[in-house]
């Protein structure tokens, strides 16, 4: 789950990580408010969306004056920005950060994340800051930092402060240096991450290191036992398919084609969504439906998928297995039913009781067309949407 | 022969009072499985009765803790049906009496318990397949795992994978060819897991009783390369393979905890890519598993030995 960088820099600053100060506004009014309150010559106003390379999108402005906080905010509230990390259509900013600006001296990086490989959290720096992360990476892998974490005794102070020295951070400031990481550290552990990412981290002319930007990103497993980020949520930044489809308890992902897919698992899923591309098609969605699809599952997942106006078919793959063939077919003709299906529907079912299920789809008088294996589904969805 | 698991293993259900876990317990049991005891903490001393699908009964005794039931039983195995909030507790309870081999079922445990767990069984014995896998099998000996024991034949064809239904997939393919298989293993789809490809391929080597693999794979990570560079130097027996997600959008979590593309890293074509650049057949489509293996077989003149009969 990801949250705004203002909530993250929120969460950030109570566990001791330093942070400018600011304060979110919604309306112009609020903006300029924020900005009187800060008290500082120089605001930043800053587009609040899910997504990075705002500055250069244009959502990032420097305001000199309250007239100047009035006519950005004007101008970023409500404008949709397309960056490289929002795709074609963009985000519509709704919220604004106004921040203190500060007298930059030089920007790093600093980031937590969970490295799969050694199955521990490992502190990545950089003194290449402001640059992504993964663009650094490619160009001079060198010039990245990194220190494993033991999680039975947590990031020690000897490992950060070679980071620190590793990425050249002066030596009077180094010390901050190390605090500021052990504060990201204990958040980050705290508050179940799966990535923090300061990029810049900032020293400044007066001698601070600070947070300038803060990207947070929740481990949706561990939200159970964090009611404080569930709250953080923001729901005009999911998809509104994908909201709905979590209350059915399904695992559902937008994509841009045209053929529904409703599968049990999530491997086998995405291998339908491939399938279907190798014979000519384009998946609409990636739909796990899980190990136990119930009816009321088959039917929600149903809504959801034709809820898109983009489907012209739906393909529906499911390898039994413990559950019983006949009863997913009944499923799949009482919900075509209900919601008077007009679309193509190729089914293909493997497992106990196939042919019992096939007969239940044949008999139910629906236009509902049998495949015999994933291939041969495949081809037939992606012939009867042409 | 086989890895893991075989007619001899002895196995405890942890979460055996649970919905879930007293289903899958069952369905073990069916299949010929040595159930031999359940751990539920506050029920240990009672014990639970099930009614098989032959009409046969067979009742289980219940423990509080894992150690006792190891003690009474002479389990060297358990599955692992706890919900995810109380699964990397009782994974670590479970490595803490020195059981041989823990598979853990559930879906959804905090990355960060994973963390935890992984530190735990560092210099511990134990070996875990799982968190978020369909469990394993030893085809006409031993399922532990929520998988369709009937889809499986006896053999010599090893399976891997990342994903339990698109296991099933294979074993499905390979099955309806006639080909059996030794054991099949799902490692799991989280990013934080016991055991990985590599550890599952070295047994496999290791099994007089393979003469095969398939490994299935999907995006996120890089566990698929880091075996193929094993396979091409260590691995003496054919193995084709199967990358899913090659046409998942970057950033987004398909399904699994651990199939996200980030960074630009850990997408099928490069993972492909790798794959064929040691030496290994990758299937076009997930449909075609079963006839890539068959195709390699032949090639390599094995066909009728990894056959059935």
């Amino acid at each position: 789950m990801n949250i705004h960088e203002y909530q993250g820099k929120e969460v950030l600053k109570s566990y001791g990580v330093t942070v400018p100060n600011g304060k979110v506004a919604f309306t112009v009014e609020e903006a300029v408010a924020a900005a009187q309150e800060l008290n500082s010559p120089v605001a930043v106003v800053k587009a609040q969306i899910h997504a990075g390379g705002r500055g250069k999108a244009g959502g990032v402005k420097v305001a000199k004056s309250l007239d100047e906080v009035r006519i950005y905010a004007g101008e970023i509230l409500g404008k949709t920005l397309v960056t490289h990390q929002t795709g074609p259509e963009g985000k519509v900013v709704r919220r604004l950060l106004i921040e203190e600006g500060c007298q930059i001296d030089k920007e790093y990086y600093i980031g937590f994340v969970v490295d799969r490989g050694t199955g521990r959290i490992v502190l990545m720096g950089s003194e290449e800051g402001g640059t992504e992360i993964e663009e650094v990476a490619a160009r001079s892998p060198g010039k990245i930092f990194k220190e494993t974490v033991d999680p039975a005794v947590g990031l020690q102070s000897f490992q950060a402060r070679r980071l620190a020295y590793n990425i050249s951070i002066p030596n009077e400031l180094v010390s901050k240096a190390v605090k500021f990481m052990q504060a990201l550290y204990s958040a980050f552990v705290d508050k179940d991450c799966s990535i923090a990412e300061i990029n810049p981290l900032v020293i400044t002319k007066d001698g601070n290191v600070l947070a300038l930007d803060a990207k947070l990103n929740f481990d949706s497993n561990a939200l159970f036992r964090h009611q404080d980020i569930q709250d953080l949520r923001d729901r005009d930044e999911d998809d509104e398919k994908e909201i709905e489809a979590s209350l059915y308890d399904l695992s559902y992902i937008a994509l841009d084609g045209n053929i529904g897919c409703m599968v049990n698992g999530a491997g086998l899923a995405m291998a339908t969504m491939d399938i279907i591309k190798y014979y000519g098609g384009e998946p609409a969605n990636f739909l796990d439906v899980g190990g136990g699809a119930t009816a009321e599952k088959v039917t929600g997942a149903f809504k959801i998928i034709l809820s898109d106006p983009k489907v012209r078919g739906i393909f529906i793959n499911i390898f039994g297995g413990i559950m019983h063939c006949d009863v997913i077919a009944s499923g799949v003709v009482e919900a075509a039913r209900q919601l008077g299906l007009t679309k193509p529907l190729v089914v293909r079912l493997e497992g106990t009781n196939v042919e019992l299920g096939k007969q239940i789809l044949s008999g139910s008088g629906l236009n509902i067309v049998s495949a015999d294996s994933m291939a041969d589904g495949a081809r037939k969805i992606v012939a009867l949407v042409q | 022969m086989s890895i893991l698991v075989d007619k001899n293993t002895k196995v405890i259900t942890q979460g055996i009072t649970g919905s879930t876990g007293l289903f899958h317990t069952k369905g073990a049991l069916e299949y010929g499985t040595r159930m031999v005891g359940g751990v539920t903490p506050g029920k240990g001393g009672t014990s639970i009765g099930l009614t098989l699908k032959d009409g046969q009964t067979a009742s289980l005794p219940i423990f509080n803790t894992v150690i006792d039931a190891k003690k009474a039983t002479g389990a060297t195995a358990s599955v692992i049906y706890v919900p995810p909030a109380y699964a990397a507790d009782s994974i670590m309870e479970a490595a803490d009496a020195e059981l041989d081999l823990v598979i853990c079922i559930t879906e959804g445990i905090p990355v960060l318990d994973m963390v935890k767990v992984k530190r735990y069984l560092e210099g511990r014995s134990t070996v875990l397949i799982g968190p978020n896998c369909p469990g394993i099998i030893t085809p006409g000996e031993c399922k532990i795992g929520i998988m369709p024991g009937y889809i499986h034949m006896p053999g010599y064809v090893g399976v891997v994978s990342r994903s339990g239904t698109l296991t099933y997939e294979a074993v499905h393919q390979l099955t309806t060819r006639g080909i059996g298989q030794s054991s099949a293993v799902g490692i799991g789809g989280d990013p934080v897991k016991g055991s990985e490809f590599i550890d599952i391929l070295k047994r496999f080597n290791d099994d007089p009783g393979t003469k095969a693999v398939i490994m299935i794979g999907e995006i996120g990570g890089t566990a698929e390369e880091e075996a193929a560079v094993w396979i091409r130097d260590h691995m003496t027996k054919p193995v084709v393979g199967f990358i899913g997600g090659k046409t998942a959008p970057p950033g987004k979590r398909m399904g699994h905890a651990g199939a996200i593309i980030s960074g630009g890293k850990g997408t099928a074509s490069e993972k492909i890519a790798v794959l064929e650049a040691c030496g290994i057949k990758v299937a076009p489509t997930p449909a075609e598993m079963g006839a890539t293996l068959i195709s390699v077989l032949e090639e390599r003149g094995i066909l009728n030995a990894c056959m059935t009969h």
